[in-house]
């Protein structure tokens, strides 16, 4: 755990300025984000309200109807804490209507239409709001793609995204997010009874561990497995971070002319700022 | 003459906006303007202060001839004032340095073009620029200096060769980018603080860290700038992460008595250095 240990007083310092500095430089004053009761999005929203001050953030709390009641409750408890404003929008009539005409849908299906039905609420609330959307995915589940392309990833600026699970834990003890959003078992809460430990098949210390060793002491799969982690939880690992490379990546393009956007024509995203 | 044996030096912590080099030309003219009025004999503006970091393809754009407008612009007010300032030079061949230059009595008087383009991990210099040649000390009003770029801090050979030239001064500045936060102070803060409080010790010589502060890309640049004596004592310290202007006086005279105590840089062995790296570069070739 120890190599996983952040000092929380300097990533909120290195972070709240991150969303300061690449809010403001783009015009804008305040951010939205997208808040399901989970520990992640509500340690955005402690982030984004102590950067940019709790009457510039807005939380969108968007359930289904099969949505736990807990999520919204932890959502909004979240944010009465804050003192941020909330909206809710129950996306339940547009998905049951989609899903009208496609009675054969899996459940895969149902989980990612949720999560890109909610990327478009918050971005057209942003857009009405004059506010940018704020990300919540955190390392650890970008690296295994364990997300919706363009649903929950989707967002301008992400304060989590080189925060492991186990340290937006750390991070979210050290800002006083309620305890009981910390302790209760991840969810993307898509389907009844879903957790993401169940399914993923292994803890989220497990894999942070084995990760932070992967990604960034960048040690090989033989030294790993030396370490005493199982060969066949090295191999699963591994798979799922390269099989889910797409979803870090823009989509590809044809390359034909001489100078090709992102290969060759290569601009600062803050060109100009 | 002998040179001045005291001055005030002021080192300007600030947050380029990234390619907008008429908006940066203020925020340098604005400071230069106070550092006169306030006295100050040497102002220090971090690595690119004048375009910003993550330039890509926009390092052509904003790249600049030493005798364009902009130096010119600047040179007018180094009749008052030393100023270090961070650029990106175009050379009449068309390639182009991460540079920094320093002026003095109305003039550019030397540049140093960064020789270790870091292109590794998240750097890619070597891409955009061209690495500079050459390592050579300057004469101040207040006595010889060397400038270095970031990453040529990292390679000993760089400030060996400026102290063997002759040094009081070692000015080195930087676009850092912080990453690291298992403690306290960010990962690579710590790092540089043992690199420049040696230099300041084995070269005996003032060291001047400039860094920026700001946000591109995502990254963080995390300022800390500072002033370290030639005992290898920190004089003076900007705080991390926030833009700052650090004020600090020096005195050659501490060079003096730091070199009293222990004739290091003197007592160096030039010609020895110099065989025993011949001697390592024919093995070399010879593998």
């Amino acid at each position: 755990m120890s190599e996983l240990k952040i000092d929380c007083a300097l990533a909120t310092s290195i972070i709240t300025g991150f969303l300061r500095n690449e809010i403001t430089k783009f015009g804008f004053e305040r951010g939205i984000v997208g808040m399901s009761g989970g520990v992640d999005s509500t340690l955005s929203a402690f982030l984004t309200a102590k950067a940019l001050g709790p009457d510039n953030v807005t939380g969108v709390i968007m359930p289904y109807k099969t949505s736990k009641p807990d999520s919204r409750e932890h959502a909004e408890l979240a944010a009465a804490q804050l003192g941020i404003r909330t909206e809710v929008i129950d996306i339940t009539p547009q998905i049951d209507a989609y899903f009208a005409r496609m009675p054969d849908a899996d459940k895969l299906r149902r989980a990612n239409k949720m999560a890109r039905e909610r990327m478009a609420v918050l971005y057209d609330r942003s857009q009405a709001l004059r506010a940018l959307v704020i990300g919540t995915s955190n390392k650890t589940e970008a690296l295994l793609g364990y997300t919706t392309l363009w649903g929950d990833m989707a967002c301008a600026i992400n304060p989590l995204g080189d925060l492991y699970k186990t340290q937006v834990r750390q991070l979210a003890r050290y800002l006083g997010v309620p305890q009981v959003i910390i302790d209760k078992p991840p969810s993307a809460d898509l389907w009844q009874g879903q957790t993401d430990e169940g399914e993923l098949g292994f803890t989220y210390e497990e894999v942070d561990k084995l990760l932070f060793r992967l990604v960034d002491e960048r040690k090989s799969r033989d030294e790993l497995i030396e370490e005493g982690f199982a060969p066949e939880f090295v191999a699963r690992v591994i798979q799922m971070v390269q099989g889910s490379q797409y979803k870090r990546r823009m989509p590809l393009i044809a390359k034909v002319s001489t100078r090709s956007i992102n290969r060759d024509f290569r601009y600062p995203r803050d060109w100009g700022r | 003459m002998r040179p001045a044996s005291k001055l005030k030096v002021r080192l300007v912590q600030l947050n380029p906006r990234l390619g907008d080099v008429e908006a940066n030309v203020d925020l340098h003219m604005e400071a230069i303007k106070q550092a006169i009025a306030d006295d100050v004999s040497l102002i220090i503006f971090p690595e690119l202060s004048l375009t910003g970091y993550y330039l890509r393809d926009l390092a052509p754009e904003v790249a600049m001839r030493v005798e364009g407008p902009v130096m010119s612009q600047l040179a007018r007010l180094s009749k008052e004032i030393g100023i270090v300032v961070g650029f990106v030079e175009e050379d009449e061949q068309f390639s182009f340095f991460i540079a920094q230059a320093y002026l003095e009595g109305g003039a550019v008087r030397h540049v140093h073009r960064k020789v270790y383009l870091p292109t590794y991990g998240m750097f890619d210099e070597g891409r955009y620029f061209t690495a500079g040649r050459r390592l050579r000390t300057l004469r101040s009003k207040w006595g010889p200096m060397g400038i270095l770029i970031c990453e040529d801090l990292w390679h000993p050979s760089a400030p060996y060769v400026l102290s063997q030239s002759g040094m009081y001064y070692l000015i080195a500045c930087a676009s850092s980018p912080g990453r690291g936060i298992h403690d306290q102070h960010i990962a690579t803060a710590g790092t540089y603080a043992n690199i420049l409080t040696t230099y300041a010790q084995l070269f005996q010589v003032y060291v001047l860290f400039c860094n920026r502060v700001g946000y591109e890309e995502g990254v963080c640049f995390w300022g800390g700038s500072c002033v370290i004596g030639p005992q290898g004592v920190s004089v003076a310290a900007a705080p991390q992460l926030e833009p700052a202007v650090l004020d600090a006086e020096l005195d050659v005279a501490a060079i003096r008595r730091v070199r009293l105590q222990a004739p290091l840089t003197d007592d160096e062995n030039l010609d020895l250095t110099i065989r025993e790296l011949e001697r390592v570069r024919r093995e070399r070739a010879e593998d």
